[in-house]
């Protein structure tokens, strides 16, 4: 296979994820079932994880994968089933801001659209730079950036005590 | 590919977060709206990791997803104890802190 | 007069284990702190034993550490400059900036070690019984254990981040201490003013310490190879002629902010007083020795910092001396209203802080350390003494007025105590308030600030008087309300004798009340009399009473210059010291430092030759030059001095005739050639006994005026309220005939005491509580209050419409931005998104 077919390859692959994303993430935020929203989610995430396997980071794409299918979505059904017995369709999942938040939405999108289309323009990515092993990421984690890694360690730890505390009955 | 498609995917993936934080009344429908705009950052993120040829996007990535997971931890274990409370999640009915 | 060179003088100097290992000395209660708050509850003693421990380990150590002081100073000349023990391990490295943490120790902060110390111990045993059976009593000694380690943690400090964790440390641990029965709305309240005020002024430490780092770190680096946060690194750097004026002045005046806040110095002071809501240990200990003194050790600690940064020895009042002299009337003049005890101690802390202040502004540095030293004795001594009236007299109260009176004869230990503190506080002679206020007086006439001496008289002339009355309301007179074994609802007739009775019959036994659940537990106590406290109070007593007497001959330079031994154990020798491989020679900058109103001129190029030339050719050089201004003492002092290069070229050294011999260098005055100097030449006012006469007089003046005055007002208002007037027609008659005789008294009261003593007190009170509360506390209804009082006086306008305009304002900007406060998170959403958003489009706009 040549190298320009596998760019090919690549961004039909992404076109076809960027599609369901972007259409996920629409259902996401107009379904009028919760856990619809959250099913959709999952597509939407899942996408992500196959936009980092394009963006060659695949330890980050089994991380996206784990973290956030196998623990966060399962949080957010939770959440909602703790707080909603409905598990149907119903109403008045939106407020009355919709008149405010398209606008807002599309100004902002305008805004950033133009902004990359005038910074970036036709910039390719570049197609033989060595790529970044999980190695390197591990090293930079316990290296340079260890004391993030502390604070968020810290993070966690103090959001782990927070849930619990909030959300235990008595 | 061009280093412009993954951008403007992650530009629209947050534009739609916004609206869906502005226009949803649920707080689990909020939360997983913020947890769009999360993502949207990651794959910018990563773009630029590879067009810079760093690793340091990844390890900031890798930083969001663990941030993200605390925040929704915490969030959800917030809208429990708002249910709890008052039987309900729509945020409009949060409204003590009208000034 | 040449001793010999830095490097040999450092040999010869001793050391020794206590010296070299003080850090250890905040770390036991550090340690301590975990074991209570890990292990106290199981405990015999719940807790208290780890800690009394733990303050006797430190107060051990750091009495071990002043023996060795001591020893490593006498083994040297006079004049030389005695090297503080400096140990310092890095904690955090960064790209050039690095963190340490260890121990400077010096003459100035084995003192504060040792007082500190000692008082932490006695108050911690004083607690185990002024607590006893309290609900929190575990978490009692904690706080109060860490408190102290934090404070010792600051004394030993090596560095400005480490002196800054123990400053936060006690910021954190007087807000758990003041709130300790958080309970009473009150006492959170005043736990959370305390803690806020003293942020307020935090800030500036902060700040200060930034811009110093900023400012001194090159120097630090490159001469003493030491960080910019040193200690030692920022008082050469101070005197080295290198820092640009703006620079240090504004350091200066940023951490003197920071000291204000903490110190309870105007116009910071008002959470002071308020702070006596939580447990009398506490007052005892953050009044007296610890907390409050912070503000002052640190001027103290980096005193070439404010010497150069505040122009002390200037011709003008510099804002130390002013805040200082400030401070010492007002809290004084309000001194006079309280009736609860402990206030009028707390004004009367605040009044001595601001002593020490001004001292320190005026120069006369080892009398304000003195001043910390003695006063922390006496007045710790005067807070437990209040304390014990309370714990075993009065119920739990501390109001002069209505539960206290001729306690004298019930509390003979407790009484004599008082006594002897008082009159220390009061400075009488003998005792040690005299040895260090008086000295602080005198020097800061010495200094010049002629109006500031007569300040500081009249502040003696007001603590003499209000310290009398407090002492007449609580122990003379008769006992009055709960001092009287009454409760408040008590029916009047009959006290008296049956009283007496009751005292005679329980005063002295071991009672079950004594191991009542502190202070929610009033009535438990029944109605029995006034009695002596327990043994547990008392020697604590006993012994502070004995050092507020003793203390003083530490420093009594009235006795001649071998009474000065804290002079000569303590203050740093202004001695230039060598430094190898030092990059540059300090006199290529050339600054002297010069009086007030005009900033640093340049020296003339002879003094600025590098030490090679000097040594070339030779040359004495004078200092004369410096002196271009009129101020009398700097012309005395520098007049005959001259200074001369050693044939090393690395040491040069002055030295005046004057001053009884005593040792005179340039530090501080000129910019130092070949060394670096650690301390300013200080000046020592000579010891007049005349003047001494005077301020004891004036003392003795305030007290007899008190005096004279609360027997007639108290005492006859106390017949009128025992109501004998209505029992028997006779001494009725005879009551009236005598309140005519009193219509005198009447007249002083209304007219001399309301119309002059008590306005001012009341607006100084009024003032304090009011305008500096609010302006402390924010904008908001309370500045509408205060508009509202102002708007009626015609003098205070200009103060009311600043006021008033605020707060207007606020609420008009409130209200008009009152409907985005919706508190509907997604609308917050969509301001936050929407603002995110044309702020993004401005930048792309503006870009393009």
């Amino acid at each position: 296979m040549l190298a320009s077919d596998v760019l090919v390859a690549q961004n039909v692959g992404f076109a076809i994820i960027a599609a369901i994303m972007v259409i996920g993430a629409l259902r996401v935020v107009t379904t009028k079932n919760v856990v619809h929203a959250a099913l959709w989610l999952v597509v939407v995430l899942a996408g992500a994880a196959a936009q980092y396997i394009l963006l060659a980071a695949e330890f980050l794409a089994v991380t996206q994968v784990m973290v956030y299918i196998g623990a966060v979505m399962v949080l957010f059904l939770f959440g909602t089933m703790l707080t909603r017995a409905q598990i149907g369709a119903e109403k008045n999942l939106n407020n009355k801001n919709a008149i405010i938040g398209l606008p807002i939405a599309v100004l902002l999108l305008a805004t950033m659209l133009i902004a990359l289309n005038d910074g970036f323009k036709a910039e390719k990515l570049p197609a033989d730079t060595p790529l970044v092993t999980t190695q390197q990421v591990s090293d930079q984690i316990f290296g340079i950036y260890l004391l993030p890694f502390w604070a968020l360690s810290f993070v966690l730890l103090a959001a782990a005590i927070g849930a619990i505390v909030l959300a235990r009955r008595d | 590919m061009l280093l412009n498609q993954f951008l403007m995917l992650g530009a629209v993936l947050f534009c739609i977060g916004v609206y869906g934080v502005i226009v949803r009344k649920n707080a689990v429908l909020v939360l997983m709206s913020i947890e769009l705009i999360l993502n949207s950052v990651n794959i910018n993120l990563l773009a630029f990791s590879l067009r810079n040829g760093s690793p340091d996007g990844h390890t900031f990535a890798l930083y969001v997803i663990a941030v993200a997971a605390a925040e929704v931890g915490v969030g959800l274990a917030m809208v429990l104890l708002m249910y709890r409370n008052r039987r309900s999640v729509g945020l409009d009915d949060l409204s003590e802190m009208k000034g | 007069m040449f001793s010999a060179s830095t490097e040999a003088a450092e040999v010869i100097l001793k050391s020794g284990w206590f010296l070299e290992n003080a850090f250890i000395i905040p770390i036991i209660p550090a340690v301590a702190f975990f074991l209570i708050i890990f292990f106290g509850k199981k405990m015999p003693m719940k807790g208290s034993e780890f800690g009394i421990l733990s303050m006797f380990a430190a107060l051990a150590m750091s009495l071990g550490a002043a023996y060795q002081w001591i020893q490593r100073v006498n083994g040297v000349s006079e004049e030389t400059y005695v090297k503080p023990i400096i140990r310092s391990w890095t904690w955090w490295q960064n790209d050039g900036v690095s963190l340490g943490i260890g121990q400077h120790i010096d003459g100035l902060s084995i003192t504060i070690l040792v007082v500190v110390a000692f008082i932490s111990s006695l108050v911690q045993i004083y607690s185990t019984e002024y607590l006893h059976g309290d609900r929190r009593y575990t978490h009692f000694f904690a706080s109060l254990t860490l408190f102290s380690a934090g404070m010792l943690n600051m004394v030993v400090a090596e560095n400005m981040i480490q002196l800054i964790l123990g400053w936060e440390l006690m910021g954190l641990c007087s807000f758990m201490l003041i709130g300790h029965w958080w309970e009473e709305g009150a006492n959170s309240r005043a736990a959370l003013k305390a803690f806020f005020t003293t942020r307020t002024g935090d800030i500036g430490l902060l700040v200060g310490t930034s811009v110093l780092f900023f400012a001194a770190n090159d120097w630090t680096q490159k001469t003493l190879g030491v960080s910019g946060f040193s200690i030692r690194g920022l008082s050469a750097w101070a005197l080295s002629g290198d820092p640009s004026s703006a620079a240090i002045t504004v350091g200066a005046v940023a951490l003197f902010i920071a000291c204000i806040g903490k110190s309870g110095q105007f116009p910071l002071h008002t959470w002071l007083p308020d702070a006596m809501a939580g447990p009398t240990p506490v007052s005892s200990l953050l009044h007296s020795s610890t907390m409050v003194v912070a503000g002052v050790f640190l001027v103290a600690r980096l005193y070439p910092v404010f010497y150069e940064g505040m122009n002390i020895y200037g011709n003008s009042v510099n804002f130390i001396v002013l805040i200082g002299g400030v401070t010492i009337v007002i809290a004084a003049a309000l001194a006079f209203v309280q009736t609860d005890i402990k206030k009028v101690l707390a004004y009367s802390t605040v009044s001595q802080l601001g002593y020490m202040m001004m001292g320190l502004g005026a120069g006369a540095w080892l009398p304000a350390v003195f001043h910390i030293f003695t006063h922390a004795f006496f007045k710790a001594c005067l807070f437990l003494g209040a304390g014990s009236i309370s714990h075993s007299a009065s119920h739990h109260s501390f109001d002069m007025k209505k539960d206290m009176g001729g306690l004298r004869k019930f509390m003979p230990i407790t009484f004599s105590t008082w006594i002897v503190s008082t009159l220390a506080l009061c400075g009488v002679f003998p005792f040690s308030g005299f040895f260090s206020k008086d000295e602080i007086i005198d020097n800061v006439g010495y200094a010049g600030y002629n109006f500031f001496m007569i300040v500081g008289l009249f502040g003696a002339f007001l603590t003499a008087a209000y310290m009398t009355r407090a002492t007449y309301l609580t122990f003379f007179g008769e006992p009055r309300g709960a001092a009287a074994g009454e409760h408040h609802d008590d029916e009047h007739d009959a006290h008296a004798s049956h009283d007496d009775h009751g005292h005679d019959a329980h005063g002295h036994d071991a009672h079950a009340h004594d191991s009542h659940a502190a202070h929610d537990a009033h009535d438990d106590h029944a109605s029995h009399g006034p009695r002596e406290s327990g043994l547990i109070i008392t020697v604590p007593l006993i012994l502070l009473a004995t050092l507020a007497l003793g203390s003083g001959f530490l420093n009594a330079p009235a006795f001649g210059e071998k009474w000065e031994n804290l002079k000569k154990w303590v203050e740093p020798r202004a001695e230039v010291v060598s430094v190898t491989g030092i990059a540059k020679p300090a006199g290529a900058h050339g600054e002297t430092r010069l009086a007030a109103g005009s900033t640093d001129t340049t020296v003339p190029s002879e003094e600025t030759a590098s030490p090679e030339e000097v040594v070339a050719d030779g040359t004495t050089y004078s200092t004369e030059d410096t002196v271009a201004d009129d101020s009398e003492l700097r012309t005395t002092a520098v007049d005959d001095s001259h200074s001369e290069a050693t044939d090393s070229g690395s040491h040069s050294k002055a030295e005046a005739g004057k001053d009884g011999g005593h040792h005179y260098s340039d530090c501080g005055t000129k910019t130092p050639v070949g060394g670096v100097c650690y301390a300013p030449q200080l000046k020592h006012a000579p010891f007049k006994w005349w003047k001494a006469g005077m301020s004891v007089g004036i003392v003795f003046l305030g007290m007899i005026l008190s005096w004279l005055l609360c027997v007639q007002l108290y005492t006859r208002k106390n017949k009128k309220l025992v109501g004998l007037t209505e029992r028997n027609k006779v001494l009725g008659a005879g009551y009236s005939f005598l309140a005519n005789k009193y219509y005198l008294d009447t007249l002083y009261e209304k007219i001399i005491v309301r119309s002059i003593a008590h306005p001012i007190s009341r607006g100084a009170y009024w003032f304090n509580q009011n305008v500096l509360d609010g302006i402390v506390n924010g904008a908001g209804t309370s500045t509408r209050k205060t508009a509202g009082w102002v708007y009626r006086n015609v003098d205070q306008k200009l103060v009311d419409g600043a006021v008033n305009g605020a707060g207007t304002s606020a609420e008009n900007a409130g209200g008009a931005l009152q409907p985005v406060q919706s508190g509907k998170v997604n609308q917050y959403g969509a301001l936050l998104f929407g603002a995110a958003a044309i702020g993004a489009l401005v930048l792309v706009i503006i870009n393009f």
